[in-house]
């Protein structure tokens, strides 16, 4: 149970995917305008995370490690496939996003209007891909990528609305003409991510 | 133009090569794909291979979709361009583990991560898809250039300012080891590349007014 725990805040705060590894920047920068839209956002990455990591996970045990494909014949027992995870997790991704979007769309329409936009803009988001490659690259269990994927896409999602308030505040500023917009954002998430760094000494 | 005047490098061509460069730079002017730029940019020499990694990955990419465009329905588009650049991605990856093996463990993800880095993909969508392979591949160079120059940029000040060396070589030989400079530590750890590009779209938006955001 502690190792889990250890794993959420690992992934929540040390390792926040936003301000530690700079992932999911481009949406990070362009969708952190308002809190409500970050929140959306936000709450899409989560959900999209939770599904596709461990979908992983589980075409990456039973599929592409060494011996996976055993049961067919003696031959296989030895084949190691795991160079094929690039395209196998971009494709489980676009296929996922999309069947949520679909399946949203038919049942929670509201939820839909809120979300919807945002589900295709995530199949390229590389925090979702960067998920499922921390993953492997890391060896977790099945159990382990369920609560990684939730607390690297909660880290996510807490960093752009945190983001988004900051920059709700900040149009009453009077910025320098040239650091307007993206520069002054960038300076922002620095120093958001100088503040990140307090929660390095915390360790389970 | 004669028809080895359309493969040499034209007015149209050199236009197409240069103007991601400098004047329009993915990084710096469109601010695209600066996930990897901030990530990757503690030493020089991982800086290097990520550039070349995008550069390549880049000009076949918008090589082989714009082959393909004439016959890419458009609803699949996306999917076709994804596993194109995947491809190309894993024969990256499988390279830099079979001769750089340590620097592959270093990049770690972030290799996987040019698949969607928006630079690539965006370069597919928006140029390949609508123009011959030789001017696309001529554009995927560019675009790849103008990347790595910004990320050999900002590589180059921080290993210079946070470790004192350049490729790995001492140029300011450190107080620590009997030299004279003192290394600024923010420098090697992830919040001082946002400045840095912070600074860097500044210096770009002060001498192009044009660019600047009005509000």
């Amino acid at each position: 149970m502690e190792h889990y725990l250890n794993i959420a805040i690992r992934s929540i705060f040390l390792e926040n995917m936003a301000l530690a590894f700079f992932l999911g920047m481009c949406s990070f920068l362009a969708c952190s305008r308002k809190v409500e839209t970050a929140l959306g956002l936000g709450v899409a990455v989560v959900f999209v995370q939770l599904l596709t990591v461990p979908l992983n996970n589980l075409i990456l045990r039973y599929l592409l490690a060494e011996g996976a494909l055993g049961w067919i014949g003696p031959g296989l027992a030895r084949v190691d496939l795991g160079f094929l995870s690039f395209i196998l997790f971009i494709g489980t991704i676009a296929a996922a996003t999309q069947v949520v979007e679909m399946a949203v769309d038919r049942y929670a329409p509201r939820l839909y209007a809120t979300l919807g936009v945002f589900l295709p803009l995530i199949a390229v988001n590389c925090v979702i891909l960067a998920g499922s490659l921390f993953m492997q690259e890391r060896d977790y269990t099945f159990g382990e990528s369920v609560v990684f994927a939730v607390g690297s896409g909660f880290g996510w999602a807490l960093a752009i609305v945190a983001m988004a308030a900051v920059r709700e505040k900040m149009r009453y500023s009077n910025v320098p003409a040239g650091l307007k917009g993206l520069g002054i954002t960038f300076i922002t998430a620095g120093l958001m991510s100088l503040a990140f760094m307090l929660f390095s000494g915390i360790q389970l | 133009m004669s028809a080895i005047g359309s493969l040499a490098i034209g007015r149209r061509e050199r236009s197409v090569l240069l103007d991601p460069v400098i004047t329009n730079n993915p990084i710096g002017v469109q601010v695209l794909g600066i996930c990897s730029a901030l990530a990757v940019t503690t030493r020089l020499d991982k800086a290097l291979v990520m550039g070349v990694g995008v550069i390549l990955v880049a000009a076949f990419a918008n090589l082989a979709v714009s082959l393909v465009r004439n016959y890419t329905p458009g609803s699949i588009r996306i999917i076709v361009q994804l596993s194109i650049i995947a491809s190309l991605v894993i024969v990256v990856d499988q390279v830099l583990k079979a001769y750089l093996y340590e620097l592959s463990l270093e990049l770690s993800v972030y290799v996987g991560l040019i698949i969607t880095n928006c630079i690539v993909m965006g370069r597919a969508e928006g140029f390949a898809m609508q123009n011959p392979p030789w001017l696309a591949f001529i554009d995927g160079i560019g675009n790849g250039i103008g990347y790595a120059l910004v990320l050999l940029a900002v590589a180059l000040s921080r290993e210079l300012l946070g470790a004192g060396k350049v490729f790995g070589l001492t140029v300011l030989p450190l107080a620590k080891d009997g030299g004279w400079y003192n290394p600024n530590g923010l420098m090697l750890l992830a919040p001082s590349a946002l400045f840095i590009i912070a600074l860097l779209i500044w210096l770009l938006r002060t001498l192009k007014p044009a660019l600047q955001e009005k509000d």
